[in-house]
C-alpha cells in the first residue's frame, strides 16, 4: 500500500519521541492523555509506546470499544433474541466479539451451544444474504458500534427496504462519540488533559465535530491514525499544545479524515436513525448518545418487533470494575478479578472479552 | 471494531454499486453506497463490507513532507527502495 510503510519508519518514531520528551519536559506535572478508541489501545500496547514516553506522560484508555460499553440491559435483550419468548424462529447475526460477552444469566455463545442460530458476520450485508436465503426465519442484526459502523447498518436497512425484505431486523444499540466525551468531562474526579481521537470514527464525523468540546472544556483533541507513528504524532501534538497552553482540534490523520467528515454516510445514518438517550456500561444513561429508528423505519426495529422492552434489566457482574476502567479511573490490573477470576478465556466483564477491550489488551501485552 | 483497512479499487460493479478492493494481497468486495464517485484506482478505507472513505494521496504526501521538514529525515526520496 502506498504511503503506509513510511508511517512505520523507526527514524521518524525516534525523532517524534524526542519531540515528545522535549515538550513534556516543559510541563512540570503529570499529563493524562485519554485514547478513546479501543483500536488505539491495542496499537499502543503492540508497539510498546507506553514504555517509551516520558515519565510524566500517562496514556489512559477510554470508553471507545463498542462491545465494552454495551450495557447489561442491552446485552440481556440481545441474548433474549436468540430464543424469543413468542417462539419466533430467529437467526441472530453479529460481529464476532459480541457472542462471548456474558449477560446476566447466559451469553450468545451459550445459547448457540444449546441450539440457537447465532452467526458471526463480517459485514451487516451478510444479514441481507441470510434473510434472502432463510425466508422461514427472522434475521436480526445486532447493531453495535460507533459512527464508523452505524452508517453501514443504516445503508443495509435501506438496501433491505429497496429489495422488499420483510424478515430483516436490527437491534439498535449504537453509540455516539461526542456526547460520551462531554459526559466524561462532566464526571467529577476525571483528570484528562487531552484526547487522542479515534481515526475511523472521525472519518465519518469529521474534525469539526470535536471543536465545541475542545473549546468548551479547554482540552486539546487530536485525531490520529493507527500506525505507531500516527499515534506518536498525535501524542506529540497534544504535548505541544499543553506546553503552549492551547486547546485546539488537530488532525494528524489528514490522509483519511476531513473537517466535514463523510457527509453522504452521515446523511444516510440520519435518514434511518435519530438520536435517543442510551445506557452505557460504566457511564450510565447519557442523553442523546445512542440511535433509535425513525418512525418511518420502525418496521425494522427488533426492539418493537419482539417486545424486548419487557426483558428484565440485569445487573453488572459482581466485582467487575469495567465501569471504572471505561472512565479511565482505574487501570485493569487494579481490578481484584484481573488475571484471576477474569481472563480472556473465562471473562467476567466485557472489557476482557473484546479484543479491543482495555482489560484484554493489558492481559495480553503486560505480563 | 471500528478499524478500517486500506486498499485499492480494481473493479466496480456499477449495477450493484459494489467495488472489488485489493487489500494487502487479497481481494474484498465492498459496497460503494457510503461514498460518492468511487473510481478504479482509488485508494480507499474498507470497514465492515463498506468503503467508508477515499484516502487522499496528496494529503498523505504532505504529511510525510511535514515529517521531513519537522524532523530532518528523508522519507519521500527513499520511496520505492
Ligand atoms: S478484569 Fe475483568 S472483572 Fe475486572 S474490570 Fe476487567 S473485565 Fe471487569
Amino acid at each position: 500500500m502506498k504511503y503506509l510503510d513510511e508511517y512505520r519508519d523507526p527514524r521518524v518514531a525516534k525523532a517524534l519521541l524526542e519531540k515528545i520528551h522535549g515538550s513534556a519536559g516543559r510541563i512540570d506535572r503529570e499529563i493524562r492523555i485519554m485514547e478513546i478508541c479501543g483500536s488505539h489501545t491495542v496499537s499502543i500496547f503492540r508497539a510498546g509506546i507506553k514504555s517509551l514516553l516520558p515519565e510524566n506522560v500517562r496514556l489512559v484508555s477510554g470508553p471507545g470499544c463498542p462491545v465494552c460499553v454495551t450495557a447489561m440491559s442491552d446485552m440481556d435483550r440481545m441474548i433474549a433474541l436468540a430464543s424469543p419468548p413468542d417462539g419466533t424462529d430467529t437467526l441472530v447475526a453479529t460481529f464476532g466479539d459480541m457472542i462471548r460477552v456474558p449477560g446476566t444469566k447466559t451469553s450468545l455463545e451459550a445459547e448457540m451451544a444449546s441450539g440457537a442460530d447465532v452467526r458471526i458476520a463480517t459485514s451487516p450485508l451478510d444479514a441481507v444474504m441470510w434473510a434472502r436465503k432463510h425466508f422461514e426465519k427472522s434475521v436480526v442484526f445486532l447493531g453495535v458500534g460507533f459512527e464508523t459502523t452505524s452508517p453501514t447498518i443504516a445503508a443495509t436497512v435501506l438496501k433491505a427496504r429497496k429489495s422488499g425484505l420483510k424478515n430483516l431486523f436490527v437491534y439498535p444499540a449504537f453509540k455516539l462519540l461526542p456526547p460520551a466525551l462531554v459526559a466524561l468531562l462532566e464526571t467529577p474526579d476525571i483528570a484528562i488533559d487531552g484526547f487522542l481521537c479515534p481515526g475511523h470514527v472521525s472519518v465519518m464525523l469529521g474534525a469539526d465535530a470535536y471543536r465545541p468540546v475542545a473549546a468548551r472544556y479547554e482540552k486539546p483533541c487530536v485525531i490520529a491514525g493507527f500506525e505507531p507513528i500516527d499515534i506518536l504524532l498525535g501524542i506529540s501534538n497534544i504535548c505541544d499544545q499543553l506546553a503552549e497552553n492551547k486547546h485546539e482540534v488537530a488532525n494528524a490523520y489528514g490522509r483519511a479524515v476531513s473537517n466535514g467528515g463523510n457527509v453522504k454516510a452521515m446523511g444516510i445514518l440520519d435518514q434511518v436513525f435519530e438520536p435517543v438517550d442510551a445506557p452505557w456500561r460504566g457511564l450510565g444513561t447519557i442523553p442523546a448518545s445512542g440511535l433509535g429508528f425513525r418512525e418511518e423505519f420502525a418496521a425494522y426495529d427488533a426492539i418493537r418487533r419482539f417486545g424486548l422492552d419487557s426483558v428484565e434489566a440485569g445487573s453488572e457482574p459482581k466485582g467487575c470494575a469495567c465501569g471504572e476502567v471505561l472512565r479511565g479511573l482505574m487501570d485493569p490490573p487494579r481490578c481484584p478479578l484481573f488475571g484471576k477470576a477474569c481472563t480472556p478465556d473465562s471473562p467476567v466483564g466485557s472489557c476482557m472479552v473484546s479484543s479491543e477491550g482495555s482489560c484484554a489488551a493489558w492481559y495480553k501485552y503486560s505480563s | 471494531m471500528c478499524i478500517a483497512v486500506p486498499g485499492k479499487v480494481t473493479v466496480i460493479d456499477e449495477e450493484l454499486n459494489v467495488a472489488t478492493v485489493e487489500v494487502g494481497g487479497t481481494t474484498k468486495h465492498a459496497s460503494a453506497d457510503l461514498v460518492p464517485d468511487i473510481q478504479v484506482g482509488d485508494y480507499v478505507l474498507v470497514h465492515a463490507g463498506f468503503i467508508i472513505n477515499k484516502l487522499d494521496e496528496d494529503d498523505a504526501l504532505e504529511t510525510l513532507k511535514l515529517f521531513e521538514e519537522y524532523m530532518g529525515v528523508n522519507l519521500t526520496e527513499d520511496r520505492g527502495k
